[in-house]
């Protein structure tokens, strides 16, 4: 009887492990950038307004680049909303470049998730502004001083994000 | 219910739901894939029948760089992505060597390559072949020096 509830104990922590690797296992991979400045840009949102990246000077800009139609951005974007809500007093500031979205679905997406922050419409020259995306989701963390200071491409490790983007708004 | 059947029908059961959930993860896993060090070698090879490379992702991922040689189809998760590759692989051979890939965002996920690779399969190519890019195009082509054309 003992090993025989020892066995399902053991097929239970197996399976639950197994369930939690296969919704975690996306690929991602931390680029560290020796401080290149990040560019001043003046953009419009899905909504018209104008967003002017100037005006978040001596902020900490995250900068996302995701699509509605991106599996691994969705499950993003609730974390960036979290992010923004609890640090915007201190200092934070999203941006969210969507790639290659129906603007119907990118505003349904923007209502279905309560984004609180920026959303634009990515063209050509606002990739190569940033330096080129190598894929999606790609996100970017900026210095108060206006210093791309990281880049994360692939699915974000949220803790290590968080961990830096407190140490940025202290910095 | 006998003990011992109820506890090998829970495992049963566990066993399911595990591969359930990682098959739902990785919808692409079971297609035939070729490697990116593979194709750079065929592309750039001077002898033996080169692949044909269809890029199957958004255009403007496309015109920020791609693999040299590959050509544009758009986004297979898109009808107009879809027609276009029916249009031009109406006239090629069925034995024809064909590579599509995508690199738009993590290959467990991406939407694109497996609509056109059924689309291919369906039309009878029996070469067809899914570049495997783990991250994304950047990462795992760009960025390993393999050739690249921009525009």
């Amino acid at each position: 009887m003992a090993i025989r509830k020892a066995g399902l104990v053991l097929a239970l922590a197996v399976a639950v492990a197994g369930v939690y690797a296969a919704r975690h296992h996306y690929r991602s991979r931390s680029v560290s950038l020796p401080n290149l400045p990040a560019p001043q840009l003046s953009l419009t949102d899905i909504d018209g307004r104008a967003v002017h990246t100037s005006d978040y000077n001596g902020r900490v800009l995250l900068v996302s680049f995701w699509a509605a139609w991106c599996l691994p951005c969705n499950e993003e974007v609730p974390h960036f909303v979290e992010l923004q809500q609890k640090y915007q007093n201190q200092g934070l500031q999203t941006i969210g470049f969507s790639v290659d979205d129906a603007r119907d679905d990118l505003r349904n997406f923007y209502q279905k998730f309560k984004m609180n922050y920026p959303v634009v419409p990515a063209d050509q020259k606002t990739l190569s502004a940033y330096g080129g995306l190598p894929g999606l989701p790609t996100t970017l963390l900026i210095d108060r001083r206006g210093r791309i200071r990281e880049k994360y491409v692939g699915y974000t490790d949220f803790n290590k994000l968080e961990q830096r983007i407190i140490a940025l708004l202290r910095a | 219910m006998k003990p011992e059947i109820k506890f090998a029908l829970i495992l049963a059961c566990l066993a399911i739901a595990f591969l359930a959930s990682g098959q739902q993860a990785n919808p692409n896993a079971d297609l035939p894939r070729i490697q990116a060090d593979e194709l750079a070698k065929a592309i750039q090879s001077s002898s033996g029948q080169k692949p044909v490379v269809f890029y199957v992702g958004p255009v403007i991922l496309y015109n920020q760089g791609h693999i040299r040689g590959a050509e544009l189809m758009g986004p297979a998760a898109r009808p107009e992505g879809i027609e276009k590759l029916k249009e031009r692989t109406a006239s090629l051979s069925h034995d024809q060597q064909v590579v599509i890939y995508c690199g738009c965002c993590p290959y467990d996920h991406c939407p694109n390559i497996r609509p056109a690779y059924q689309e291919l399969q369906k039309m009878g190519f029996s070469k067809v072949r899914v570049l495997y890019l783990p991250t994304s195009f950047g990462t795992d082509w760009a960025d390993k020096g393999y050739p690249v054309d921009k525009g």
